[in-house]
């Protein structure tokens, strides 16, 4: 990780200069390593870092402590140029006990930095960690640089004759640790000083305290020459701009009360909580003076049944949830495509089948917003392929849904959520104009008589003199919107709702290939893995293999152009955290032999794992140019 | 939007759907009930919206001439709180039957009752399934027999007020489809009252579960087998008005009167107290022990959902101002990179 190595005035230290660092921060679920990372994070984005996160934490809120399953981790990637991912191996780990250096011990990268807490390293937790040895005396870290620091002595040290009792004074060891960072990394300590303030500003007593020991983990580094080298990341040249730090589900969030406004429909959440999307849920409810209405319903079933109520009324209903939730809603999902009525589904994936993986990561839930309804029900489908890209996809869904009067899914998946990235703020102005305009003359209105562009329906609210009508889940004659069985009639709907949601693709931009236009690979993919294929890609290039690459951001429909680009690339290879959903798609309509790379471990893709299959893909290739 | 009260008649709210329901049906009774009470509320046309789950009682919407919806089975109430909270200022009417509300819908059911969400909730209790062709319901009596129960049910039913009631609903009342005037009454009450109005509305099945309430609407057994809640006034009923209802200990029973017991002895209706423990007695007053009571269980003022959402929301635009989009998008930690690549 070293470029150049300059010498620190002061004394006798280097301090050097990196281009990246990528630092995981781990500890048991109590230990605060997800507000630790957050704030390493914060504080290296408003020094103008580019930046990557990603939290891994259990599902359960406080797993025995000390054990493997209570290990929560965030790994955070500094960079002073644009990156993509997270980073594939930590350069620094921190391990506050045996049990988070046991199980992140594995990805750090050769001669990498371990720091430990000691005091954490006894006989009970070695135990309850499953190591018989003292792992920091038998060898096994030899290849790496292990700093011992007992965290919590001096964290109880330096907190002494405050008055704190002896578990909160402990609680505050994560601030030693976070300083020893900040001055490892050269870091300045104002924006955790102000959040502590902020977030203890009725406890000062707990803010002086947490204050105290992060400024003792830097003074602690300062004259103990523990390390005998200072790291230093210069901000990243980004675009200029008024930039935020923002994980998907604060963007989301943003995203649709941005569509409220731009679209004039009061915004009104429907939602259940269900990790990892009940973020959303926390987000909007804060915004009560922009007229957003969220209501936690009992379930997920009531969720989408009260946004769709709330469409049908002129609202923008939304509900947010994950995969088990969407399971539920699938029968509500189709009374919005019978219906006809704008309705935003949003799925923050998570691994799955049943509650499966609920805090990991998966994209796994394609086929089954695709699919998973009874009858022929088309729904429109797009996905977010970033943390700050749920902004514009948020907007882009309600846009589809108004336009058209259909429901609209809207993937993204617990990386997303979680994970942050720097966020160039968009200008108000130049955001779209979603307006819609409600039917109010009732000179011959029929509710299913259609826009012969879109083919949507008269969005037709109640309270409008004249347009009282009734519509439900039972087929729809066509134009009356009366109940009908007739045979040719329902056939003639089913191709009217497909043929509707096929429309969209003209109205959508069409795939963007980057690299050559042509040739020998193609790396596609949808949602979170833009990240780590761009970077895979990027590594490729620099090795001089020539592939490209394309994402998808609509799945329903596919863009106009796509079966086109696919038969431009003699290979197409499709990485997706899934057994190949994206693959049997473009298998099925576009008869394409695509390759699938599929990882189904409830973590991302690293670009390593995708630039392995891209090599061995070219080295196989059948053909010499 | 029209705000003048016009002068509406029931032919107003008939729709030109042919009403399928089979000929002889109580649901018919219950239509009629309510396309002549509506016009009488003063309220426009296009204020109502008729929202319904599933099952034969769920057709209602599309013989209203308002606007309607005919959702998915048991969650009309989900459906209709949202659109209350979207539009408070909508007239939302449920219809839906004893399967939709009590056992698909149970959950959203006792949810909107608990929330006090400002619906009327119209539920036809014919204690059968008779859109899936005769199965035993929720409210079917232990040892029913039917197409799913050969031998006779073994599932103790639901008494549906007592279920309101124990969700904490603030206007709990029971009528029945043949009872026209008492309906109409029922409903125009239903409708002054702000927050969920439960209205249990027996009604016959004449093709699944014929003559399920003769027991008290025949002409023989009517007097004696019909209690009427009136509120103020003493639980007295019979043909001869000579039988009470009094509180004896934590107990209802029944007394003669003329001897010993006089109206005096008889409870007098409150139907506006807090405590629902008096109303939920009430509720348990059926044959064989009692006579079935009608009328308006508990009526009492609670401010309804809607309105403290609403307050919520102004509540919240008054103390902050109300939001503009790009404050938002720039709250929190910032930071502006400049031409040169600088970092402020």
């Amino acid at each position: 990780m070293s470029t150049t190595v300059a010498e620190n005035e002061r004394r006798d230290l280097a301090l050097e200069k990196l281009d990246e660092v990528v630092i995981r921060f781990a500890g048991d679920s109590g230990d605060g390593m997800q507000l630790t990372g957050t704030q390493f994070t914060n504080t290296s984005a408003l020094i103008g870092n580019d930046l990557s996160t990603l939290p891994d934490f259990p599902a359960e809120i406080r797993a025995p402590a000390g054990t493997l399953p209570g290990v929560s981790a965030f790994q955070v990637r500094i960079a002073d140029y644009d990156i993509h991912t997270p980073g594939d191996a930590p350069d620094v780990l921190i391990a506050m006990n045996p049990a988070a250096l046991k199980k992140e011990l594995k990805d750090l990268k050769a001669n990498g930095v371990i720091i430990v807490n000691t005091d954490e390293f006894n006989a009970r937790n070695f135990t309850r960690a499953g190591y018989t040895v003292n792992p920091l005396e038998d060898h096994s870290l030899d290849k790496y640089r292990v700093f011992q620091v007992a965290l919590t002595t001096m964290t109880r040290r330096t907190l002494e004759g405050m008055g704190l009792d002896n578990k909160s004074a402990e609680r505050c060891k994560n601030m030693f640790a976070l300083g020893m960072c900040y001055w490892l990394f050269s870091r300045p300590m104002e924006s955790t000083v102000a959040f502590l303030n902020q977030q203890f500003a009725k406890k000062p007593l707990l803010a002086e305290a947490n204050i105290k020991v992060l400024k003792a983990g830097w003074n602690f580094c300062d004259i103990t020459e523990l390390f005998h080298t200072r790291y230093e990341i210069p901000a990243a040249a980004l675009e200029p701009g008024l930039y935020r730090n923002v994980t998907g589900n604060t963007t989301l969030a943003l995203g649709l009360i941005a569509a409220s406004r731009r679209s004039g429909l009061p915004l009104f959440l429907g939602a259940y909580p269900i990790t990892p999307a009940s973020d959303v849920l926390h987000e909007l409810s804060k915004f009560k003076n922009y007229g957003v209405t969220t209501f936690q319903a009992e379930d997920e079933i009531a969720a989408i049944c009260a946004a769709i109520g709330a469409s049908f009324g002129g609202a923008l209903g939304v509900t947010t949830t994950s995969g088990p939730g969407i399971a539920l809603k699938s029968e509500a999902m189709n009374l919005a495509v019978m219906t006809e009525l704008p309705v935003v589904i949003c799925d923050i994936q998570r691994g799955g089948p049943s509650t499966g993986l609920p805090t990991k990561t998966e994209q796994s839930d394609l086929l089954q917003v695709m699919f998973g309804r009874n009858g022929d029900s088309p729904i429109p489908v797009i996905a977010a392929s970033s943390p700050k890209d749920c902004f514009e996809v948020a907007l882009e869904a309600v846009r589809i849904a108004t336009h058209y009067m259909v429901p609209v899914v809207l993937l993204s998946d617990g990386y997303i959520a979680n994970g942050s990235e720097p966020w160039k703020l968009p200008k108000v102005e130049e955001l779209p104009d979603l307006r819609v305009e409600f039917r109010t003359d009732p000179t011959g209105f029929l509710p299913y008589e259609r826009n012969p562009e879109t083919l949507a329906r008269p969005w037709a609210i109640p309270g409008t003199p004249g347009l009282e009508h009734r519509i439900g889940g039972l087929e729809k004659e066509d134009v009356t919107g009366n109940v009908s069985y007739d045979p040719a009639n329902h056939e003639k709907m089913i191709h009217l709702r497909a043929e509707k949601v096929e429309r969209i693709a003209r109205d959508i931009p069409p795939l963007a290939v980057h690299g050559g236009e042509s040739g020998d690979l193609l790396v596609l993919g949808w949602g979170s893995t833009a990240g780590a294929i761009t970077g895979a890609v990027n590594m490729a290039h620099k090795k001089g293999l020539k592939v490209s690459r394309a994402h998808l951001r609509y799945l329903n429909p596919f863009p106009a152009n796509l079966g086109e680009v696919l038969a431009r690339f003699e290979r197409v290879l499709v990485p997706e955290m899934n057994l190949g959903q994206l693959a049997l798609l473009l298998r099925a309509r576009y008869l394409k032999d695509v390759q699938s790379l599929s990882k189904v471990q409830g973590q991302p893709f690293t670009r390593q794992e995708i630039l392995d299959k891209i090599e061995q893909i070219l080295e196989f290739k059948p053909y010499v140019h | 939007m029209s705000t003048e009260a016009p002068t509406l008649t029931k032919k107003d709210f008939t729709t030109d759907q042919e009403v399928r329901w089979c000929p002889g049906c109580g649901d018919y009774a219950i239509l009629s009930a309510v396309q002549q009470v509506f016009p009488e509320l003063g309220i426009p046309r296009e204020q109502f919206v008729v929202v319904s789950g599933i099952g034969c009682s769920s057709r209602f919407p599309y013989y209203m001439n308002t606007f309607g919806f005919h959702s998915i089975h048991g969650r009309a109430p989900a459906f209709a709180t949202g659109l209350k909270l979207a539009r408070p200022e909508l007239e939302v009417w449920i219809a839906t039957g004893d399967g939709d509300s009590m056992s698909i819908g149970g959950n959203h059911l006792i949810h909107t009752l608990r929330r006090n969400v400002g619906v009327k909730i119209l539920m036809f209790n014919n204690r059968i399934y008779g859109l899936t062709k005769g199965q035993f319901s929720p409210t079917s009596e232990i040892g029913k027999k039917t197409k799913s129960s050969p031998v006779g049910s073994v599932d103790y039913p639901f008494n549906p007020l007592s279920l309101a009631i124990g969700a904490g609903a603030t206007f709990v009342a029971r009528s029945v489809d043949i009872f026209q005037a008492h309906l109409r009454d029922t409903l125009r009450r239903a409708a002054r009252h702000k927050g969920t109005a439960f209205i249990e509305i027996y009604q016959n099945c004449n093709i699944f579960n014929d003559k399920a309430f003769t027991y008290m609407t025949d002409k023989e057994h009517k007097d004696d087998g019909v209690l009427q809640l009136e509120h103020g006034k003493p639980l007295i009923f019979g043909k001869a008005k000579d039988k009470g209802i009094r509180m004896q200990g934590t107990e209802m029973e029944v007394i003669e009167l003329g001897g010993e017991f006089g109206p005096q002895d008889c409870l007098v209706w409150n139907e506006s107290l807090h405590n629902p423990a008096t109303a939920f007695l009430a509720a348990q007053l059926l044959p064989p022990l009692f006579p079935t009571a009608i009328g308006v269980f508990r009526n009492v003022e609670e401010v309804p959902y809607e309105q403290r959402v609403v307050d919520q929301i102004q509540h919240e635009t008054e103390r902050l101002g109300l939001g503009k989009l790009d404050d938002l998008l720039r709250a929190g930690d910032t930071w502006t990179v400049s031409e040169h690549g600088a970092v402020s």
